[in-house]
């Protein structure tokens, strides 16, 4: 049974930000991963990481900005800790290697971002998360103690009879063998859950596993109605177009050729907050002033052809390669998309959750910094610095524990539901289908516009496909590299996600970040300024309530 | 939509039987991708067949396996382009190269090339304490220098496609030493002439590359590992005098002299050139690789023709108009006092804008 103080599931930015500071802090740490670490999702952030670092700039505006930006559901004091440590945060990035952007006297230079009232964006082109995610990884590899699991994938939390966390069960992917790992703490850092929705941003690893392990052992989620639509997706594909193109200048147009964010934002125009841009895009588009394909236009060509080649590069690529468009020629046509978990594992500003010993960072926590809408590149800086307290508190914490008992057989029973699924004949449907009709529900009812009706649908649906979820065959039967039985365990984290999802959209009875009730359109900070809470409490999941931490701003009106 | 056949090499490590073709029609707009046709045969057919992927946006570096013999990723490779370029209309998809097969598309790449990576001693080893409170002051165009190999995704299409790997498998291979560059070309990395002796002395190392042009073909990312090599080497021998006993340095050197002469890699003309410095005979070089270097010529000939690979693209500015450019260029990056190397980030230098218009 491998064995270690402190059992870091996910290698991503939060992942392995805490598994460093773990070590730091003394512990003997185990990190995990269902994919090798490079290929961790944070590879995808391009924008960039924000800090109020120059002289000019203050934490208290970047926190300002982020509580406004959240529309006030995100807690105060978290948000004070982030913005206060992003400067640290990013210095320790760039002597550790990240090849940040440099401006003319070679210090730290900055780009604008959405939602911000300075520029406070930091990159590295447009590479910055595979950056950080690499130079991070290099950190890795050089503390030789740290040990790492790379192609394991882990099925389920275990608890010790007192139901402090006692470890894990994983599975080696190589050889599909099962092991129980034993550890004093655990922290999840396993990102966010995008692939419920069609189309995405997010890779096809992002599928919310961390969340429902969480869940499944009683933890509470957070605000998990605030899913993020991103205002610049490809129709189709999902993929995205960074911020950053917005950043840089460029302009949105409604098939008419109007700059129509001038109705909506009139100030901060194309740089309002995400959800006021994609709700801007959305109401252009069903008003009929869309293009025919369902989009409007992003019209980068307004940008310096030195400088898109220069700092993004990569949505050049992705306008080439996957839309056949050439960005530095020709606009693109754009639209909403799924992006981003706000909501996640409940947890405090040390990245505790209520279970003890069990913390969580990243995408799959809700700390809370975002509230009810992100805001760009603050994500980043979310997983670092809360993966760092998250490690750092950990192994303080374990000290003096005694080495906990995981019960041996959680093992067997997670043997037991691989078995059962191999060893399936196909009776119903394949995997790929239940998860085809959860992507299209999902985006259809629990997207930019919501009401009641629709997610009720969304709801019975979700249920619906929870039970067909419980009959799938798989094709392989094999034990190297079964991804296919790997994709039925993802499909039930997915379905988990997805009804805490629904059922806190539906709970919440107004407007506010990136939840829109049609048939609530105002913000009611009179009833609903607080978080919404779903825990599993046996019979299915419980609905309860938790303060919103304001600490020096009050909650007032958001205009852009 | 379109209709178009599928060829994928399976192998069941645990069934005992050696590889064998599976045959797959997939209906797909030819503008997707050779991964979207993967997955809608896993996702309506079979899906037991490995493959890893995930962003399906050339970002995550999974997905890299040889289409109709060629190493790329399926996730930025078109499957209408592809079917175009099949021999008998079916599409091949095969797992990488110069590494063993874990099973299906699946490779083993911490074997070979992360065992590489880890050999380059990739991480800082800075000169000073970090600054308090404060970044290291650096000059822009050098971050953005090592930029272009940190955009490195390690999905390991060149290590499949490199023929001197194939050779000699202990060589360090191209992205492991674009990775070495990151480091090298870093004002902030205090350790450049010792990572240059390692690698100019290894016989794995710099000087095992025969330029043969098929990582800077192949690269999604255009990291161009080969032209990282030559800076590698350009330091090594041009800043620090470090010879080595393989003659890399008198090939080396025939390289730059080519280049500045005729803007152009004339392969023909390097080799005797290199060669004729006369120490080749004896020292690291096996018949193999003699055989390989010349072996290589095709590809890298092949590479220039269509275009797709143009030693402008390779080695200096991928839109430097002509020759007179090419000189300017050179006796510009060696006149300056910082010497920085032209690369896909820094576009637009001096006259560039127009020469794009
Ligand atoms: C396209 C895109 C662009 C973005 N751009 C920006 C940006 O510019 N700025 C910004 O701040 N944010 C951006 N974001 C958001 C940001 O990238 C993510 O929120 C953040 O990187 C999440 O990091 P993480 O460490 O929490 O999770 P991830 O990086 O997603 O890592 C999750 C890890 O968990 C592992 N894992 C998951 N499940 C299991 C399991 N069952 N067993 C074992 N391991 C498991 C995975 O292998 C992986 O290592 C962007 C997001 C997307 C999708
Ligand atoms: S140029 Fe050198 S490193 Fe690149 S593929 Fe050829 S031999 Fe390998
Ligand atoms: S250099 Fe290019 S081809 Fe090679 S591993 Fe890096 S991204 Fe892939
Ligand atoms: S799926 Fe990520 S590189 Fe192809």
């Amino acid at each position: 049974m491998p064995q270690h103080d402190v059992l870091v599931i996910g290698a991503g930015l939060a992942g392995q930000r805490a598994a460093l500071a773990a070590a730091e802090g003394g512990a003997s740490v185990g990190i995990i991963s269902k994919v090798h670490p490079v290929r961790s999702h944070s590879n995808a952030a391009q924008g960039g990481i924000n800090a109020a670092l120059n002289p000019e700039d203050t934490w208290e505006s970047h926190a300002f900005d982020t509580i406004k930006g959240s529309d006030y559901l995100g807690d105060q004091d978290a948000i004070e800790i982030m913005c206060r440590e992003a400067p640290e945060e990013l210095l320790e990035l760039e002597h550790w290697g990240v090849t940040f952007h440099r401006n003319e006297e070679g210090r730290l230079g900055t780009r604008a971002f959405g939602g911000a009232s300075a520029a406070r964006t930091y990159y590295v082109a447009d590479i910055t998360g595979q950056a950080i995610l690499h130079v991070l990884y290099e950190q890795l590899m050089r503390h030789e103690e740290v040990y790492r699991y790379e192609e394991w994938f882990t099925t389920a939390l275990v608890q010790d009879e007192e139901g402090r966390i006692a470890g894990a069960v994983t599975r080696n992917m190589r050889d599909g063998s099962m092991e129980l790992f034993s550890a004093r703490a655990v922290i999840l850092a396993t990102g966010g859950n995008g692939q419920i929705y069609d189309p995405t941003t997010n890779a096809l690893i992002c599928t919310g596993d961390g969340i429902a392990m969480a869940y499944r052992i009683g933890a509470p989620l957070m605000d998990m109605e605030m899913i993020q639509y991103h205002p610049t997706t490809l129709a189709g594909l999902g993929l995205l177009i960074t911020e950053g193109a917005r950043g840089e200048g460029a302009h949105l147009y409604n098939a008419q050729g109007e700059r129509f964010m001038e109705k909506y934002a009139p100030n901060k125009m194309e740089l309002a907050s995400r959800d006021v841009v994609s709700r801007a895009e959305q109401t252009e588009i069903n008003e009929g002033r869309g293009f025919p394909d369902g989009t409007v236009a992003l019209d980068i060509t307004v940008v310096p052809r030195k400088r898109i080649h220069e700092a993004l590069r990569e949505i050049v690529n992705v306008g080439r390669d996957f839309a056949g468009v050439d960005i530095t020629q020709e606009p693109i046509h754009i639209k909403p998309g799924n992006h981003y978990t706000m909501g996640g594992v409940r947890t405090d500003v040390n990245g505790q959750t209520p279970i003890p010993g069990l913390y969580a960072a990243g995408e799959c926590a809700c700390v809370s910094v975002h509230g009810g809408n992100r805001l760009g590149a603050n994500s980043l800086l979310d997983t670092l610095v809360f993966g760092r307290r998250s490690g750092a508190h950990a192994a303080q914490a374990i000290k003096g524990l005694p080495v906990p008992e995981p019960a041996r057989a959680s093992v067997g029973a997670e043997q037991e539901v691989i078995d059962a699924i191999v060893s399936r004949d196909r009776t119903g449907r394949r995997v790929s289908e239940i998860k085809a009709e959860l992507g299209q529900v999902m985006d259809r009812y629990v997207a930019v516009f919501r009401d009641e009706q629709g997610l009720n649908t969304a709801l019975e649906t979700v249920r619906r496909l929870q039970e067909e979820a419980q009959t799938v065959a798989v094709d392989d039967k094999g034990s190297v590299f079964n991804q296919d039985v790997l994709g039925a365990l993802e499909l039930q984290f997915m379905l988990d996600n997805a009804e805490a999802i629904v059922i806190g959209a539906i709970e919440r009875k107004e407007s506010r970040g990136a939840q829109y009730r049609t048939d609530f359109p105002d913000r009611n900070d009179d009833e609903w300024l607080k978080h919404i809470n779903i825990s599993a409490n046996g019979e299915g999941p419980e609905v309860s309530y938790s303060e919103v931490t304001l600490t020096q701003w009050e909650p007032e009106e958001r205009k852009y | 939509m379109a209709d178009f056949k599928l060829k994928i090499r399976r192998f069941d490590p645990e069934s005992g039987e050696p590889a064998y073709w599976g045959d797959f029609d997939v209906d797909l707009p030819p503008e997707r991708s050779v991964l979207d046709g993967i997955l809608q045969v896993k996702d309506r057919e079979d899906a037991s067949i490995g493959i890893r992927c995930s962003c399906r946006a050339a970002i995550c570096g999974s997905c890299g396996v040889r289409i109709n013999g060629k190493s790329a990723l399926a996730c930025n490779t078109r499957i209408g382009e592809a079917a175009e370029r099949a021999r008998d209309g079916a599409i091949t998809i095969e797992p990488m190269g110069n590494m063993p097969v874990v099973k299906d598309l699946i490779t083993d790449m911490e074997a070979v090339h992360w065992k590489k990576v880890r050999r380059v001693v990739p991480w800082l080893l800075p000169a000073e304490e970090p600054p308090e409170h404060s970044e290291y002051i650096v000059p822009a165009e050098a971050m953005l220098d090592v930029t272009q190999a940190m955009a490195c995704i390690h999905c390991g299409v060149c290590v499949s496609a490199c023929l001197s790997m194939e050779v000699d498998p202990h060589f360090i291979g191209p992205a492991a030493l674009a990775k070495a560059y990151r480091f090298v070309g870093d004002p902030r990395d205090g350790a450049e002439e010792e990572r240059l002796k390692d690698l100019a002395e290894d016989p794995h190392g710099i000087y095992d590359c025969t330029h043969c042009f098929a990582c800077v073909e192949v690269c999604p990312k255009d990291v161009a590992p080969m032209n990282q090599i030559m800076r590698l080497r350009r330091r090594a021998t041009g800043d620090h005098g470090i010879k080595d006993d393989n003659n890399g340095y008198g090939h080396e050197k025939a390289f730059v002299n080519l280049i500045e002469k005729y803007g152009t890699l004339h392969e023909a003309q390097l080799l005797p050139r290199s060669f004729g410095d006369g120490s080749l005979v004896k020292g690291q070089i096996e018949p193999g690789a003699v055989k390989q270097l010349i072996e290589s010529l095709p590809t890298a000939l092949r590479g220039l023709k269509s275009g797709k690979v143009t030693p402008k693209k390779a080695l200096l500015h991928p839109k430097l108009p002509d020759q007179d450019q090419v000189r300017r260029v050179f006796s510009e990056v060696e006149s300056k006092d910082d010497r920085v190397e032209l690369n896909l980030y820094i576009v637009g230098e001096s006259g560039g804008e127009e020469a794009e218009a």
